[in-house]
């Protein structure tokens, strides 16, 4: 048998207790605490305007707002300018994204594609990509296809870079195990190294998507007739801030709408996390 | 088949880390490598599998494996490298994917492997839903679905508490109970080394060279008796005193890194 220690020592002295001191640095955000604050913010900017201390002129009340939202939504202009914008977006990001995926790959895995490629990146990558419009609209004319590929030009480049730092994270020991198993190259590409940088890749999304946003606003701005962008501008020139800030309200639920897929793709594709 | 490794020497750079070392790992043997740390044990186990291009000398087989195996030398990794996206059955059935086999066929060699390492019903789950020791035995479990004719164990217990070590060992003597597996056990544990080992490999310092090549005069059976006890660790410590000084000195070298 084993013998039992005692648990307790000694009791004959008054006891302390520890003083707790591990609270704080686990800030949890809670459900609704976000969207109350925010229904706070919007309240009291409609008071301020209803009430007179804000000029419209200047910044007119949420009510008002919403309320160009609504002629617009029925008056049809606000689908000609959103599909106009989204067709923009959704093509030139598309290409960006699959050229960028393409030429992030091979710099990850091709020794030649890095030397090469990651000159051209980072001699091209800080360039404001708005700033070569013009030079786009010279050699492209001045239809959809500037601003298209301007957007894709703003997308490659992000996405090539978190595409192969996606790459050079995948752990090393992954593709060793791999290889020790004799799978071939392309079975290492497309089911360890593949799944292995695809939370790079999807972060990567939320940046391209943002600079597409931006992108195509600004193109829109420099020259188009339709568009979120040319109707902000618009709208500013015409000091018609409700409806500019109509647009800017779509935009941000434009943003947000993005930002949520993504987060749908990321729990459906890397619940493994 | 054997394995050999006939004269093997490796630098890393201008650090010589192994410095011509041969030996041969008969058919069903286990053969323990240990030495202090920084000795070069792991950098052999990688040139022996083949994952690592020596500088000079080179590793070698000789006789054919059995005929059903489809990855003769098998790695088992210290950090188990289980792939976090696949469930313990795609883990399993990974090294699988690229052979001729049917899908039927796949399946039954993952079924077998699973119940020989008691995780038939954890088959579904990611390995982050798992112990560190059930993680090994994903690595292990993947192992003997390929039907290695020799294990290359890279410390496979180092990153385990002492309770799962102790339980996953009992795995392993009973695994390599049969000799039909030979094993390659790379590890710093004496005690491993004595418990598992037919023949250790006890390396010097860096360089590595051979120190001593010690037989453990038991088989793995009588290993657990109670009587065997004092003989190994007897024979652990005579190992320790091979490799004690230069233990000490490998522990007061400054990283070259």
């Amino acid at each position: 048998m084993l013998d039992r220690a005692p648990a307790e020592i000694a009791k004959d002295t008054a006891t302390r207790r520890v003083r707790f001191r591990g609270a704080g640095f686990v800030p949890a955000s809670s459900r609704f605490g976000g969207w109350i604050a925010l229904a706070l913010v919007i309240a009291i900017w409609q008071a301020a305007g209803s009430t007179g201390l804000v000029n419209p002129l200047f910044l007119p009340a949420p009510s008002a707002i919403a309320r160009a939202i609504y002629r617009l939504a029925m008056s049809g202009a606000l689908w000609q300018h959103l599909s106009a914008s989204l067709l923009r977006i959704g093509v030139g990001w598309l290409l960006g994204t699959v050229a960028g995926v393409a030429v992030g790959f091979a710099i990850g895995l091709s020794r030649l594609a890095r030397s090469v490629g990651i000159t051209f990146i980072s001699a091209l990558f800080p360039i404001p990509k708005i700033a070569l419009l013009p030079l786009l609209i010279l050699w492209l004319g001045i239809g959809e296809e500037p601003k298209i590929a301007t957007i894709a030009l703003g997308v490659f480049f992000s996405t090539a870079i978190s595409v192969y730092s996606g790459v050079d994270a995948v752990p090393r020991n992954l593709i060793r195990m791999a290889q020790s198993f004799n799978v071939p190259f392309a079975t290492i590409v497309r089911r360890v190294i593949w799944p292995g940088a695809l939370p790079a890749i999807l972060a990567g999304f939320r940046i391209t998507a943002s600079v597409a946003l931006l992108l195509v606003v600004s193109a829109e701005m420099i020259g188009a007739q339709y568009g979120i962008g040319a109707f902000v501008l618009q709208a500013g020139n015409l000091m018609q801030t409700d409806q500019l800030l109509a647009g800017v309200v779509i935009l941000s639920v434009f943003g947000l709408a993005v930002g949520k897929v993504i987060g749908w793709l990321e729990a459906r594709l890397l619940h493994w996390r | 088949m054997d394995l050999i490794a006939n004269r093997i020497s490796h630098c890393f750079g201008d650090l010589a880390v192994l410095d011509d070392v041969s030996f041969t790992v008969g058919a069903g043997e286990v053969v323990a490598i240990v030495g202090p740390s920084g000795c070069g044990k792991s950098t052999l186990l990688s040139i022996l599998g083949g994952l690592l291009q020596p500088s000079s000398g080179a590793p070698e087989l000789r006789g054919q494996p059995p005929a059903d195996s489809l990855n003769p030398l098998t790695f088992v990794f210290q950090d188990f490298a289980l792939l976090p996206w696949a469930t313990v059955e795609e883990n399993v059935e990974f090294p699988l994917l690229h052979t001729q086999l049917s899908a039927a066929q796949r399946r039954a060699l993952v079924e077998d492997a699973l119940r020989r390492t008691g995780l038939t019903d954890f088959r579904k789950t990611y390995p982050k839903q798992l112990s560190g020791g059930m993680r090994q035995r994903v690595g292990i479990s993947r192992a003997l679905a390929v039907r290695p004719a020799i294990l290359l164990m890279d410390e496979p217990l180092s990153a385990l508490d002492s309770q799962t070590r102790e339980l996953l060992m009992e795995d392993f003597v009973r695994l390599l109970a049969d000799g039909g597996m030979g094993a390659v056990y790379v590890t710093h544990n004496l005690e491993e080394a004595a418990r598992l080992a037919d023949r250790i490999v006890v390396l010097s310092r860096r360089p590595g060279r051979i120190r001593e090549v010690v037989a453990v005069p038991m088989t793995r059976a009588a290993r657990g008796e109670a009587a065997a006890r004092e003989k190994l660790l007897a024979l652990q410590n005579q190992i320790w005193s091979l490799i004690r000084n230069e233990a000490i000195d490998a522990e007061r070298e400054v990283q070259h890194a």
